[in-house]
């Protein structure tokens, strides 16, 4: 079935809504046990839009962001990014690490990550990541298989722009599904965004007979 | 005072004699500036993919490097800019992640967004007279009409003049 956003009903949207709450409530459980701390989610928000539009909705871009990219395939394909402003990444690999705080005030907002660091943001990424696309297979019964995590320090919009470009090849608008964790105490701030390709929301639809 | 034209992600503009045209965040994706310094016509497209041809889905023109180039050639020559005076300064095409694992049709796109593009204002006869492409770090261009600079911004690896 030849499938576009403007066919998507409010049953739709809720459908992927609820989806997207599964896996981010999934994502935030394993991330408060790693951490030994609780974590706050709002509830998951179904985005379409333009691209140019894009910028407007996540932020500028132009923005500094510390994100971890991957994608996954399996009977549903996609990317999915974890993006944290770079207070909050240096924040929580210190709540991971066990290390010294980062001191705003004293260190500039850098976008200097060691090795260290990087790996253990890529952990992160990749633990929620793939504690949320685990509970969207198991809701659906459809198969996902996440690949390694890659890390990256730069523009919004340049990291944007990877799963974007992937979506241009069938669509000028991306559809995605957006959450947010928030640890208060501690400044972790991290948005979530899910972004499954074209035919795979006909797919995760099908399996839950909603089409 | 300059007023600045936004310029996102698959969008292209174009501004006469004053103001600056931007787009923020370049990743992979490549920015063409265009310039007729005798009119002072300013032209910004910001592409994502390299071709219009492969694809089914092309009606945004201001996408693909092939499609935009005409397009944004057209828009200036309408407002009478001489397309013998045009020039071109490129700027993104980065490889925002390291891709370790598989050979991924993404590796590369930054680079074949622009060859693509090197190609397509070849084929117009517009010269590339500055490019700032490649490497792993998102860019934020700026083109001024009054002159045709085009300043190029990145985090941690300075500002260019271009």
């Amino acid at each position: 079935m030849h499938f576009s956003f403007n066919e998507l009903n409010s049953l739709h949207l809720d459908v992927l809504k609820e989806i997207g709450t599964i896996g981010a409530g999934n994502a935030a459980t394993s991330l408060s046990k790693l951490l030994n701390k609780r974590i706050d989610m709002n509830v998951p928000e179904i985005k379409i839009a333009e691209f140019k539009e894009i910028e407007n909705i996540l932020g500028s871009a132009d923005t500094i962001v510390t994100g971890v990219y991957l994608e996954f395939s399996g009977k549903i394909k996609g990317n999915a990014l974890f993006l944290l402003d770079t207070i909050s990444a240096k924040n929580l690999v210190s709540l991971l690490l066990g290390t010294e705080r980062y001191d705003e005030s004293k260190e500039k907002p850098c976008t200097d990550f060691t090795e260290l660091e990087v790996s253990a943001i890529e952990e992160i990424g990749n633990i929620l990541i793939s504690s949320y696309l685990n509970a969207i297979s198991s809701f659906t019964g459809l198969s996902v298989k996440p690949t390694v995590p890659y890390f990256a320090c730069d523009m919004l919009g340049a990291i944007l722009s990877v799963p974007l470009i992937q979506y241009g090849q069938t669509s000028d608008k991306a559809l995605f599904i957006e959450t947010e964790f928030v640890n208060g105490c501690d400044r972790v701030k991290s948005h979530f965004i899910v972004i499954p390709d074209i035919e795979s929301y006909t797919i995760i639809l099908e399996s839950l007979g909603v089409i | 005072m300059n007023e600045v034209v936004k310029v996102g992600m698959a969008d292209l503009k174009v501004i006469a004699e004053y103001g600056i045209l931007t787009t923020l965040g370049l990743g992979s994706c490549v920015g063409i500036a265009l310039y007729d310094k005798t009119t002072k016509i300013a032209g910004l497209a910001h592409i994502m993919l390299p071709s219009s041809k492969l694809i089914k889905n092309n009606q945004n023109k201001a996408k693909f490097a092939d499609t935009a180039v005409e397009l944004l050639l057209e828009i200036m020559t309408d407002m009478k800019a001489s397309k013998r005076h045009i020039t071109a300064k490129i700027a993104g095409g980065a490889q925002m992640f390291s891709f370790k694992e598989k050979a991924s049709e993404l590796l590369n796109i930054g680079e074949r967004n622009v060859l693509a593009t090197i190609e397509t204002l070849n084929q117009h006869n517009i010269p590339i007279i500055a490019q700032d492409t490649g490497g792993s770090y998102g860019r934020t261009i700026e083109l001024y009409a009054e002159n045709g600079i085009l300043i190029v911004k990145t985090i941690g690896h300075g500002i260019k003049t271009l």
